[in-house]
């Protein structure tokens, strides 16, 4: 086995499967996103009352998913959610995942952009008598929330990314499809080559998006 | 004659796995590190034809995802001839794909070095090498420390990636036991566990290591004000008001 050579023709014959994962991925991100993302603000709210025994039990939940592998996260949810009788598919178990292991992350983010903000803006609204509701709705979380849109960007990026592990789970996304393809036709070059192709190209034009974002906001501040 | 094992008695096996992924763990990061420096370096010169080349693989590296990069380099690169190792292959991958991301670290480090340092190298006509590694880089390096100590903990996860090309480390281990033992639920609850235990000594090891650099630098570096102490405080007091926490929403 020495030769080797790509070839087009079988290239072009494995992207019709390949696109299937894709739609898989796409549907991954876009679940795994919302989650972490609803998640995070969730757990934001949680630290930022100090409720006894809450609290402290929310940190240590956060820290201990940003200190633990995403993979093993991912195997654990799979092999213990049907224990537990909660019998999802896959690709369900593969989104809980991404998103509980990125609402960790969301959650530090969304706090800079709350501590961040002025404290005329919690004066001002102190002092307009405003119900604390649309306080936080109406004042705070809108300018909290679209000073990070970048950062919370680049947590997509990476979860569109990190979505290649749900091949582990048996989530016939991107990746296990092309080492599906790799595996039936023992042509791996072609296949796995357009997959991290694939992968390169929407994550380098979405990073390259995100940081022109950040750049205008900054020449607007 | 055998009575059902336990997940008990497959645990000497299971911790045998903690050298495996501590090995890994500190071989990428020794990859890592130069690769960072070199990448963060290459992308400052005033050469495009060193500048582009170190922007290209960070791009590369950082752009697609880190185990496509280790399938393709366990599945692919050895169709061109080129058969690595697995533990080679494993460690190469990560610690370029980590290196790529930690050169915004070095970049960083070493725009934290005032501008004087490296005009005052110049006016005293110090050659370029000298300038970048008697003048810049002592100086850098010690602000680096701290971020290269939370890649530390990021590489150690990291690792449970390099299960899936056979390394035998403590993700390998456990998906063995799990499917031997018919269910995988405690062993990668136990698994999870492990990685977070060894995540806390690492990075009790990581404060260790700053602190001592931090008195180092404090000694060597005077006259740079050196922000270790910004970089180290975590807890800042919360600017919300104590009012909106009320039961209002």
């Amino acid at each position: 086995m020495s030769g080797f050579h790509w070839e087009w023709a079988f290239a072009w014959s494995t992207v019709p499967q390949l696109a299937e994962g894709v739609v898989v991925t796409v549907i991954a991100t876009a679940a795994g996103s919302a989650i972490a993302f609803v998640l995070g603000l969730v757990w934001t709210f949680v630290r930022i009352a100090q409720i006894r025994l809450v609290t402290p039990a929310v940190w240590f939940f956060v820290q201990f998913i940003r200190g633990t592998p995403l993979l093993i996260q991912l195997y654990f949810l799979f092999y213990v959610l049907p224990t537990w009788g909660l019998t999802v598919s896959a690709l369900a178990t593969g989104i809980i995942g991404l998103g509980l292991f990125f609402s960790a992350y969301a959650t530090e983010i969304y706090r800079a952009g709350i501590e961040d903000l002025p404290a005329g803006q919690w004066e001002a609204a102190l002092a307009l008598g405003l119900p604390i509701r649309r306080v936080w709705t109406g004042i705070i979380l809108p300018q909290a929330i679209r000073a990070v849109l970048p950062m919370l960007g680049n947590i997509v990026v990476s979860m569109f990314k990190q979505t290649a592990l749900l091949s582990t789970i048996t989530v016939l996304e991107l990746l296990a499809h092309g080492m599906a393809i790799g595996q039936m036709t023992y042509r791996f070059v072609e296949p796995l080559t357009l997959v991290g192709a694939f992968y390169f190209a929407v994550s380098y034009l979405s990073a390259r998006a995100l940081r022109s974002l950040e750049t205008r906001d900054e020449v607007r501040a | 004659m055998t009575s059902p094992k336990s997940l008990w008695d497959f645990l000497p096996f299971f911790l045998g796995g903690v050298p495996v992924t501590l090995e890994v763990t500190f071989l990428a990061m020794a990859v890592a590190v130069p690769v960072a420096v070199i990448l963060a370096i290459g992308r400052k010169s005033p050469h495009a034809l060193v500048r582009w080349p170190a922007g290209f693989i960070i791009e590369f590296f950082r752009g697609s995802s880190a185990l496509v990069q280790l399938f393709w380099a366990f599945y692919v690169l050895p169709l061109f001839g080129l058969n690595l190792p697995p533990l080679l292959c494993g460690v190469l991958v990560l610690g370029v794909n980590e290196g790529s991301y930690m050169s915004e670290v070095v970049r960083a480090g070493l725009d934290a070095v005032p501008k004087g340092q490296r005009e005052a190298a110049m006016v005293l006509g110090l050659p370029a090498h000298y300038r970048l590694f008697r003048i810049i880089l002592p100086q850098a390096l010690p602000l680096m420390v701290p971020p290269f100590g939370n890649e530390l903990i990021t590489m150690l996860k990291f690792t449970a990636l390099v299960s899936l090309v056979t390394i035998q480390d403590l993700s390998f281990r456990a998906s063995l036991i799990g499917d031997t033992l018919g269910h995988s639920g405690p062993i990668f609850a136990l698994t999870i566990v492990v990685y977070f235990v060894l995540a806390l000594i690492l990075g009790g090891l990581v404060h260790l290591l700053e602190r001592a650099v931090a008195r180092g630098a404090g000694r060597h570096v005077t006259g740079v004000a050196a922000p270790h102490g910004a970089l180290l405080t975590t807890a800042r007091p919360s600017p919300v008001p104590a009012w909106a926490l009320g039961g209002g929403a």
